[in-house]
Order: structure tokens, then sequence, then C-alpha cells
């Protein structure tokens, strides 16, 4: 178990470790900086001094260096367009977006993962077809159509939620229910097809044999071992939330960090571009570590392995 | 003839009459159970033979009332536990007489243990669903059908997980599972299949030990006679969802008496005969959902004759206790 999650531990860290050497090499060749800092007025001269301030004149590999020393002391320099160190705005921005992730994160197994054991169990009746519908709906509608069409329906139609931005408590409903509702439907997929070849295993053959009644098989013999797919797509889904949010933060003038990025992005501020980039696989690295620590636990085969 | 059953007077515990169990499918009603009836008595193995598809298992799943419903549904028939007809009961009552009074030792010792638990919890879980007795005592329980079973190092042992297990060790597990609330009748279904033959001569014998001990009666589904000729007092021999001959071992092996039967006797390898090919039996059982009017076997059978076309033969009397499905038992 220790040496598994050690294991884990050290993957995450080559994984940032390959990101930030990624967005390195990426920010390099997308171009010099200077065209941005520097205007056609400037000369030669305030080129190079431009260049020595900014550590460019040094080889590449120094230039990664001081890169990665002044990432892990949370520095990612400063941002263009705000002119304030890329660190404070990202945190600033931070806490809105992991409210919205967590909350789409919260619809999508509150949703996904009941529905999908009803559909396994209830197998052909209308509780079938009902979540066959929910789940098309998450998976073909692309989320910013989604976002508008609710708009358009629960805000601007019915009056019962704010159309964007994040005033009132409940603005953060129809972000959320447009973020979650793909991987609700991957989830209730995922559980579904899960619990359906578990309910048709010889161990729960063996399990009712013994005279564990119907709802014991579901809920602690079958549901155990039919988490195992869902949480392995957990992982992907805490992360893919986050970055999923460029879209709907969009649609919905959140003022979370996928806004930002966007933000960043038009205004080609390049270090922000990166704190944000970085943050994004922070969230996603810790995501997946902590979903193969519940592994771990959910599967006794992993943990002794 | 003269046959004395010297079981006649011991008690009977599962009676079976006119059991038919139905699938409905796409191409129409399955027969895959069509009619069958035995009893069984305390303390004898009743051996169930027949290839695969001639509705063993679906009979076995049927007296433990686990059938699919749907596709599946028990047509007609009563299946006697205990003095109490099973079939009308709720499914709670059911739950309650599986693992008590009816248990059940399935084929593959690989997947019939669930993987997240330990194998101490899934035979603790089957003591605590039928007996209200302290924790400490259900462990203390649990320790003591495992040593019985003879896993090595039972209070260890006990918190291992199946996949820490061999494929021997896991199947004694399900036995121990199997035998944990002193059921009347177990049905083992194949429980050899996928062992070693070491490991399976050790099964066998540990099985009989039991039996002696607790006087259970066992209803033991296989394909092999050499099993049959070791483990059971009768032998049923099923094809195509019906009984077609029923009788002591004695008798099966010594005057088989419906073709099916010498056929499958026929095919069990000698050792102390050379031949070239093993002998099997030409064509393909019936399909269960278009079954022919008469004998189902008619299409195989060497010795057929018009009648069997025409009409299922009824169960002829071969001598006491000895009964085939054949036109030609006069």
């Amino acid at each position: 178990m220790q040496k598994y999650l050690v294991r884990r531990f050290l993957l995450a860290f080559v994984t940032l470790l390959s990101v930030s050497l990624i967005i390195f090499i990426m920010s390099r060749v997308s171009g010099d900086p200077r065209h941005i800092y520097l205007d056609d007025y400037s000369t030669q001269e305030d080129w190079d001094r431009m260049g020595v301030v900014l550590g460019l004149d040094k080889p590449y590999y120094q230039q990664y260096g001081i890169f990665l020393k002044g990432a892990l002391r949370g520095d990612f320099g400063e941002s263009v367009r705000e002119g304030r160190p890329v660190t404070a705005v990202v945190i600033e921005r931070a806490p809105a977006t992991l409210l919205l992730g967590a909350v789409a994160f919260s619809i999508s197994l509150m949703v996904g993962v009941p529905l999908g054991i009803l559909s396994a169990v209830k197998r052909g009746t209308m509780m079938d077809t009902f979540g066959k519908v929910v789940a098309l709906i998450g998976q073909s509608a692309p989320p910013f159509w989604l976002g508008i069409m609710l708009m358009f329906f629960f805000a601007v139609k019915l009056g019962m939620v704010p159309p964007y931005g994040k005033q009132d408590w409940n603005s953060i409903i129809l972000p959320a229910v447009t973020l979650g509702w793909y991987y609700a439907a991957a989830n209730l997929r995922l559980v579904r097809s899960a619990m359906l070849d578990v309910l048709d295993s010889e161990y729960i053959k063996l399990a009712r044999a013994k005279g564990v009644n119907s709802r014991n098989i579901i809920l602690r013999h079958a549901f155990r071992n039919a988490l195992i797919p869902p949480l392995t797509f957990a992982g992907v889904t805490m992360g893919a939330l986050v970055t999923g949010s460029l879209v709907v933060e969009t649609v919905f003038a959140w003022p979370g960090l996928g806004r930002l990025a966007i933000e960043a992005l038009f205004a080609f501020d390049y270090p922000l571009l990166q704190g944000v980039v970085i943050t994004f696989t922070l969230i996603y690295v810790t995501a997946a570590f902590i979903v193969d620590v519940l592994y771990a636990y959910v599967d006794p085969r992993i943990r002794y392995a | 003839m003269v046959t004395t059953d010297i079981r006649t007077n011991t008690e009977t515990v599962l009676t079976v009459e006119d059991l038919r169990t139905y699938f409905t499918t796409r191409w129409g009603t399955v027969k895959a159970v069509d009619g069958i009836s035995f009893d069984l008595r305390r303390g004898e193995t009743l051996g169930i033979v027949g290839e695969s598809g001639c509705g063993k298992s679906v009979t076995m799943l049927s007296l433990m009332r686990l059938i699919p419903i749907p596709p599946g549904r028990i047509v007609t028939g009563s299946i006697v536990l205990d003095g109490e007809d099973i079939i009308p009961i709720s499914e709670q009552e059911m739950a309650q007489i599986r693992g008590s009074k009816i248990a059940l030792i399935i084929q593959d010792p690989m997947t019939s243990l669930n993987p997240v638990f330990s194998i101490g919890n899934q035979v603790e879980e089957a003591i605590t669903l039928h007996q209200d007795i302290p924790k400490r005592t259900v462990m203390e329980r649990a320790l003591d059908v495992l040593r019985k079973v003879n896993i090595p190092a039972a209070e260890t042992r006990a918190k291992d997980y199946p996949h820490q297990m061999s494929g021997g060790m896991r199947q004694r597990v399900v036995g121990a599972m199997g035998i944990s609330c002193q059921p009347q009748v177990l049905i083992a279904d194949e429980p050899t299949t996928s062992l070693d033959v070491t490991i399976q001569a050790q099964y066998l014998k540990l099985l009989k030990d039991i039996q002696k001990e607790s006087d259970l009666s066992i209803i033991f589904i296989t394909h092999d006679f050499g099993i049959v000729a070791k483990m059971c007092d009768r032998v049923a021999v099923m094809y195509a969802g019906r009984i077609v001959e029923h009788g002591s071992v004695r008798d099966i092996f010594n005057n088989p008496s419906h073709p099916y039967t010498e056929a499958l006797l026929a095919s069990v390898p000698k050792m102390d005969r050379d031949v070239d090919r093993l002998f099997s039996i030409d064509g393909q059982p019936p399909p269960l959902h278009d079954l022919p009017v008469g004998c189902s076997f008619a299409d195989r059978c060497p010795v057929v004759m018009d009648k069997c076309r025409e009409q299922y033969p009824d169960s002829r009397q071969v001598s006491d206790g000895h009964v085939a499905s054949c036109w030609r038992v006069e």
C-alpha cells in the first residue's frame, strides 16, 4: 500500500515536471515575448536591455532553471495586462472555478451514479429509457449550446435563476448543471454497464445463494465492485471539470480561471496563461492522486499489489 | 430381479414434482427444464448428469429459486424442501431459506468469491444472515468452518482476499460458505471442473467427510462419470430438459437402459482399452425452443423406432428404483 502510494506520488511529481517543460518549450517556440512588451518605437538597445531584464540573453537550459525555480516558489512572473504577479491573479480567480467544479462534480455523481444503478437494476424498463435520454443529451449536446438553451428557458423565459454572472447563490445552478451534465451522463453509462457486468457475475449468484437479499446484493456486493470503473473516470472528471470550465465560464460570464485563461489568451498575456495552465495541471494531478488513493481503498487487489 | 433399497426408511428432505422452467426468448419458449421429478433422502447423494445445455444448471437454479425473471419462469411443479413447497413463497422468505436449508457450491472458484471482501468477511456474512448470534461467535464459527474445509492457518487466511488464494483454496472457501449454516441440502454444480485432478480428489473426499459427519444430502451436478461413481448413491440422467433415466449408481452403470445413457457411458475413455478414436454421440441435442413431438433423443438414437418419433415415452420401470423413458423398455 505504501509502496503504491509512493509510486503514485512520484508519478504525479514527474507529470508536473514534464508539463512545466512542455509549457516552457511552447512559450519559447511561440515567439519572443519582447514583441508584446515593446512597441514600434523601441530601439535595438531597448530590445537588448529588455532581454537582460527578462533573462532571455541566457542559454535555454538556464532559462528553464530560472523558470522552474520561480515556479517552485509560486512565482510565475507578472501579468502583462494587469501588471500584478500572476500568482495573485490566479489565487483571486481560483475559488470561483473550484466552487463551480465542485458543484458540477457533485451533480455528476449525485445524478449519474444513482441513475446508473437504477438503469442497470431496472434494465429495459421506463427507468432505463429515461436514463438513456439523460445520457444521450448530456453526451451529445455541446456545453455552449446546452448552456445557452438552459439560460434561455430557465433564466430568460421562466426567470427562475440569473442568466449570467456570480451575484446570488443561485447564479451557480445553470453553469454547474451545464458543466456537470456531460459527466453525469458519462458516469451514468459507466455505472450502468459496470453494474450489469457485476450483477451477472458468479459471485453475485453465490451471494444470492447464501441468502443475501436483493437490496444488499445491490448496495453491498455489487455497488463496490461497480464503483471501480467510474472511480477511474472520476480522476479525469475532476480535472476535466476545471478545464471544461473554459467554455462554460465564458458562456455564463463566470469569473473563474477558465475565463481568465480566455482573457489572457486574447490579451497575449503569456505569463498569466502559463500560470493558469500550470494551475490546471496541478489540479488535474492532485485529483488523479486522490482518485488513486481511493482506488486502493475500494479494491484490495490494488492495495496488496 | 430383487433390489432392496436400504434407504427407503430414511426421511425425504427434498421432493421435486413435475418441475418446468421455461425461458421466453425471441426464438420462442425455451423449455430448459420440462417436467422433472425426483426426491432426495437424508444423507444421500444424487448425481445429475448430462451434456452441456441439457438443463442441469437450470434445474439447480430453479431449486434455489435463482432463475432470472424475466426471461425465465417456473411454469409448474412443486419443490418441497423440508416439508414446505418453496415455489409459492415470497422472495424474502426464499432469501431466508437460501444458505440455511439449501446451499450452493458453484463451478468456478476464480470468479465465485467477491473480490472486494476478505474471505473471512464473506464466510461471516453467510453465518450472520441466518443466525442471530454475537459477532464474536460469528467470527469463531467462521474460523471453525474454514478449518473444517482444511484451510491452513485459518486465522490469518481469513483476512486474505480472494486474489491471494489458489483455485483449490478458493473452492474450499466456497464450500465453507455452503456448509456454514448446516444446510439440509447442498447443491454442488460441477464444483471440481476447474481444479487439478489431485486437488479434485482432495475436494471430493472433503465433501464426503462433511456429508458423513452432518448427514447432509448432496445433489451433484456433473458430466463426469468418474465422479458419479465415486460420489453418488443415485443418478438421474438428463437430456433436453428431461430426466431420461434414473436409478442407483449400480443400476445405471451395470444396466443402462436408455440409449442415451448407454452412449454417455460408451463415451467415457477407458484406460484398459486401446482405441484409435474416442466414441462420441453423433448429432446435436435438439434446440430447446423447438423440441420434436416424440422422444428428444430420436434423431441421435441408434435403435430408433417409428413410435419414438410419434410420442414421448413415459417413464417405465426397469427394476425396483430404476426407471427409464424409452419405448424399448418393456
